[in-house]
């Protein structure tokens, strides 16, 4: 299901009011997802403190964030824009790719929560969308 | 068999007891046939889907939005016996309705995202972790007479 230029332009448009809140959306979505999906806590089994809001939780989710923008800004090309960090993911992370579904929907939860009037239907398809592009991207170099 | 402690079953009622029916079912419902447009499949003898105004608009999809969280609250009200609770309606939509279970998911996540509208930062990351325990349960349940 690739992105329509409609869908580029509305994902374009949300990130523009969303990006303000980067650090706290990456924050809330990565935490809440080793809460609820307790499984993906098995690619941190070396981090002490996986509690929502350490200090480790909020680094990474800053770092996801990054990623997140890289891909906004390389909407038109994702998998020549996210090569590196496909490969970072295939080759030394090795992140079974279902993960990236999980990691999606605790994104949509985040930004329906933090901009309820603005995560309309349409915005939600669109980025629901994207996010699965950029899943595509990143599983890219996995085999 | 599934466990529920006492702070979970405190958390779904608490959540179920601040919906209002006729707002969210809607809403829900709506946000499943306009993000994931191949489900309505299910609906196409509702009259017009054309778009999302229109879906938001039509009073088909607005009752059956609250029929569906009539159905939830069969399985917050019988939360230690979900999958007879639910036996019936699990026939039915197999049977007679011939719904892909996968659609049960994909409703479950919109229901969930139009919660976090509603209850924002209260949908804390804990209760998002029960209610998705719940919802989980439902859809195993909804799912279980298919063959």
């Amino acid at each position: 299901m690739s992105l329509t230029a409609k869908d580029k332009s509305i994902v374009k448009a949300f990130w523009g009011k969303a990006s303000s809140k980067a650090d706290d959306i990456g924050a809330e979505a990565f935490g809440r997802m080793l809460t609820v999906y307790p499984q993906t806590k098995t690619y941190f089994a070396s981090w002490s403190d996986l509690s929502p809001g350490s200090a480790a939780v909020k680094k990474h989710g800053r770092t996801i964030m990054g990623g997140i923008a890289e891909a906004v800004g390389h909407i038109d090309d994702l998998t020549g824009g996210l090569a590196s960090l496909s490969e970072l993911h295939a080759f030394k992370l090795r992140v079974d790719p279902a993960n990236f579904k999980i990691l999606a929907h605790n994104l949509i939860v985040v930004l329906a929560l933090f901009f309820p009037a603005d995560f309309t239907p349409e915005v939600h398809m669109a980025v629901d969308k994207f996010f699965q592009n950029v899943a595509w991207a990143l599983s890219e170099k996995y085999r | 068999m599934v466990e529920w402690t006492q702070e979970e079953r405190v958390i779904i009622k608490e959540i179920f007891s601040k919906l209002n029916y006729e707002d969210v079912g809607p809403k829900s419902l709506c946000r499943i046939l306009v993000v994931y447009p191949w489900t309505q499949r299910y609906f196409a003898h509702f009259g017009n889907l054309y778009n999302p105004e229109m879906i938001l608009a039509n009073p088909k999809i607005a009752n059956h939005g609250v029929v569906v969280f009539r159905g939830l609250e069969m399985a917050v009200q019988n939360m230690d016996n979900i999958k007879n609770t639910y036996a019936n309606l699990s026939k039915l939509h197999s049977e007679k309705l011939h719904v892909d279970p996968d659609n049960f998911q994909l409703l479950a996540d919109c229901i969930t995202i139009v919660i976090a509208t509603k209850m924002r930062s209260a949908f804390t990351p804990e209760k998002q972790a029960t209610w998705y325990k719940f919802l989980s349960v439902v859809v195993s349940a909804l799912s279980k007479q298919y063959f």
